[in-house]
């Protein structure tokens, strides 16, 4: 990577930056689960390595959150933008140092932000919890040159029109720089109070709903009709998808906080969004359903569109929970218990990393020219990763039921926290396997660099049998 | 370049949509928000948290430097005689920063703002010289309402000359001990919000719109893996019981999961010796195997030590 630092331009192989953001990825993810599995232990058993400041949960906790969000899911995402994105285009990146460069410097700050955060220095706003010069910092040399890259490259297009998953990569690269700054900038101008507070939901909210949702989705609407060779179902469909997120995913920020005093009318405002969150996710998802027409098989047989299919089959139980939960009818009882917790890993490591894992499998072995090493690796990395994310979403679910419970009919609190403890086994179980998958994941792709079978020109991974 | 020349339409609508929902979810409630005047407890909040908790330049690494003290006075600073009355103030000494409602009256909101400035001469603060601030009514259109008083301005009294008559057992470094709130994670799964549904019997009264003014982070938490701590120095008041609490939980709590926090002692107790965390731990595990029938004693803590703002902080929270 070095190498190509001081590189002309046309220098760089097409696709580098794409391959180190994939690699980056995965390397962050599997830091990003091994955190996750390290906290859900101390939650389990509060012993386990203590009296440390470094290994205090309170410091450790917002690392996790913060790798897997701005490690592995941002960073698969950019390696999806950096090779398909050209590829729809019939061009070329429109700048692979620029490429380069931004991934060198998205290593480096996040390695640094994720430390000030462990030594505890934080700006004390969940989500947003990077002190400000962090914040800067990512926006500058993180979001503003990858959003660069995609509109010059979309701009520089050899197509006549946009496809579907461009529109999503562009302005979701857009509105992620504008909830960026907009959602840190009570850090920025010292804005306190309810409007810090708001505006940290705000920054939460938003960064998975134009962030995090709509790119997952747009690399779904790339791979299945890639690797199956059907058309799109619909591209109304997906109009109705990118314009249904752009207004009803922007807007319900403040349903995360209902039980908070904020103004009544902006609460009963954002829940009914809220509601309206399942037009997109219903368009979304049955686009991908119906695209799969008579390719059914490939859902056994081919590992990315198994892992993209079972993530658009999360986003059912994903969006009718966020579509209701947030309710005041519901939100009642299940705010702030686990319930939330399990939810929010139904959305990134359910719904968003399957898509993305997707994603960087195949455009992995497609930049590289060379099929996947071991297809035994990835099916052990598929099911490690649904056994742990679902053991860690049903104990959580009803562990978050249990303190639903215990909030509602005023137990004491030591009684929940006992009743739960089975479930916080079951929860480090379930986060022990993900990380477990993704350690072989990251061995299998490496190996897939040096030993995969290379790909003749003109050929598609898919169109090679797996060997191993 | 194909430019976006087919898409003229859809990027105006673009436009137009994402601006909506901005106007919608940040103008319209900036505007509500801002309209919402501080109450008693905001006001006493930011002046004993100060200015910022969350990462600053003022204390970088969020050791709790440069943050108010309360003090419960009991001696007029300036003539040295007792006062008829006991008085809670808020002591910025010298160079430390001062909370958003100093800086910006105008977030105090109606009322409040007018009161503060005229007579509690909020505006003639100096950071340099440091201010010794308290609260104070009077009647505004009709109300009575809470205002900040400069009692530097109104009365004369110098930060440094309240620390002189101030004894140890009357100054509260809750400020700071909401530094390490913050720093530690506390918020991580003890919420500061009662939920305005089903939460009161245990956890006290949900807060107010207007309790927040200059407040930064509110840090609320999200996700309650243990009780909520908004009101928690009224139902338990015991530096005995937090400060075996904080050192171990399970000295308290055979159930909790909650982290030690051990490490907030530092190096020496309150006596100066140096504190064996070793020794401790092993007298500590001898008494869980059943080898001892009481656990070892907590060391008290130095006056300057970080769990004593922490322990200050708990029991400000009223």
């Amino acid at each position: 990577m070095f190498k190509y630092l001081m590189a002309k331009n046309e220098d760089i192989p097409s696709g580098a930056s794409a391959v180190f953001f994939g690699f980056s990825s995965i390397i962050w993810f599997v830091i990003g689960t091994g955190l996750g599995s390290f906290n859900a232990a101390k939650l389990a058993f509060p012993d386990f390595v203590t009296g440390d400041m470094y290994f205090a949960f309170g410091h450790m906790r917002q690392v996790h959150v913060l790798a897997v969000i701005f490690g592995w899911i941002s960073m698969a995402f950019a390696m999806a933008m950096m090779y398909i994105t050209p590829a729809l285009g019939n061009n070329k990146l429109w700048s692979e140092k620029l490429g380069i460069w931004n991934c060198m410097l998205w290593n480096v700050g996040l390695l640094v932000g994720l430390t000030v955060l462990w030594a505890g220095i934080t700006s004390g706003r969940e989500y947003s919890d990077f002190p400000w010069p962090v914040d800067l910092y990512l926006a500058s040399f993180v979001f503003i040159p990858l959003g660069v890259n995609v509109w010059m490259t979309i701009l520089n297009r050899r197509t006549q029109g946009i496809y579907t998953t461009n529109w999503f990569f562009a302005a979701a690269t857009f509105m992620v720089i504008i909830v960026f700054l907009v959602g840190n900038s009570p850090e920025f101008f010292h804005l306190t109070g309810l409007t810090e507070a708001y505006l940290t939901w705000w920054f939460a909210h938003n960064v998975l709903g134009l962030w995090i949702t709509p790119v997952a989705a747009a690399i779904a609407y790339y791979t299945i009709p890639k690797i199956t060779g059907n058309p799109l179902y619909s591209h109304r469909i997906g109009h109705l998808h990118f314009w249904s997120v752009v207004v009803f995913y922007s807007t319900p920020a403040a349903h995360h906080l209902m039980s908070a005093p904020l103004p009544e009318w902006l609460k009963s405002f954002a829940s009914v969004e809220g509601v309206l969150i399942l037009v997109p996710a219903i368009a979304f998802v049955s686009n991908i359903m119906l695209t799969m027409k008579g390719k059914w098989h490939m859902f056994v047989e081919n590992v990315e569109v198994r892992f993209t299919i079972t993530g658009c089959l999360m986003a059912i139980p994903l969006n009718m929970q966020g579509g209701f939960q947030q309710t005041r009818a519901i939100n009642w009882y299940i705010h702030g218990t686990g319930w939330i917790v399990a939810h929010a890993h139904l959305a990134l490591l359910g719904f968003s990393t399957f898509l993305e894992a997707a994603a960087v499998y195949l455009g992995l072995q497609t930049l590289l020219n060379r099929k996947l090493y071991s297809l035994k690796l990835a099916n052990m990395h598929f099911w490690l990763l649904l056994v742990g994310f679902t053991t860690y979403w049903v104990s959580m679910t009803i562990a978050g039921l249990i303190q639903g419970a215990g909030k509602i009919y005023e137990v004491p609190y030591i009684d929940v926290v006992i009743a739960e403890h089975p479930y916080m086994i079951a929860r480090w179980l379930g986060g022990t396997l993900v990380f477990t998958g993704n350690t072989m994941w990251l061995y299998n792709m490496w190996m897939t660099a040096r030993k995969g079978t290379v790909i003749p020109a003109g050929r598609m991974p898919h169109e090679l049998q797996y060997e191993r | 370049m194909a430019g976006f020349r087919e898409y003229k339409i859809g990027a105006r609508i673009f436009g137009l949509a994402l601006s909506g929902s901005m106007a919608i979810t940040l103008f319209f409630p900036s505007i509500n928000i801002a309209s919402t005047a501080s109450t008693d407890v905001a006001l006493a909040k930011q002046l004993s948290v100060g200015h910022e908790t969350g990462f600053n330049l003022d204390d970088p690494l969020l050791k709790g430097k440069n943050k108010p003290l309360i003090v419960n006075l009991k001696t007029d600073p300036k003539t040295g005689q007792p006062l008829a009355q006991q008085q809670t103030v808020f002591v910025y000494p010298a160079g430390t920063p001062f909370p958003a409602g100093i800086l910006h009256p105008r977030i105090l909101g109606t009322g409040v703002e007018e009161l503060s400035v005229q007579q509690g001469h909020i505006e003639d603060a100096r950071k340099e010289e440091g201010a010794v601030f308290a609260l104070n009514k009077a009647v505004y259109q009709g109300k009575e309402v809470n205002f900040i008083e400069d009692l530097s301005t109104t009365k004369g009294w110098k930060p440094e000359d309240v620390m002189k008559v101030a004894k140890d057992e009357d100054v509260s470094h809750a400020g700071a001990g909401k530094t390490m709130f913050v720093r530690e994670g506390c918020w991580w799964c003890h919420t500061l919000l009662p939920e305005e549904t089903q939460d009161w019997q245990v956890f006290g009264a949900p807060p107010m719109q207007g309790d927040f003014n200059g407040e930064s982070p509110t840090a609320f938490g999200s996700d309650r893996k243990a009780p909520d701590l908004l009101h928690v120095g009224s139902r338990n008041s015991s530096r005995e019981w937090m400060m075996m609490h904080f050192f171990n939980p399970r000295l308290v709590q055979p159930h909790s999961i909650m982290p030690r926090f051990d490490y907030l002692w530092g190096e020496k107790d309150a006596n100066g010796n140096k504190i064996d965390y070793a020794k401790w731990r092993q007298e500590y595990s001898e008494y869980t195997e059943g080898k001892r029938v009481t656990p070892p004693e907590v060391p008290s803590y130095a006056s300057n030590s970080e769990i004593r703002s922490l322990i200050d902080f708990m029991l400000s929270l009223k």
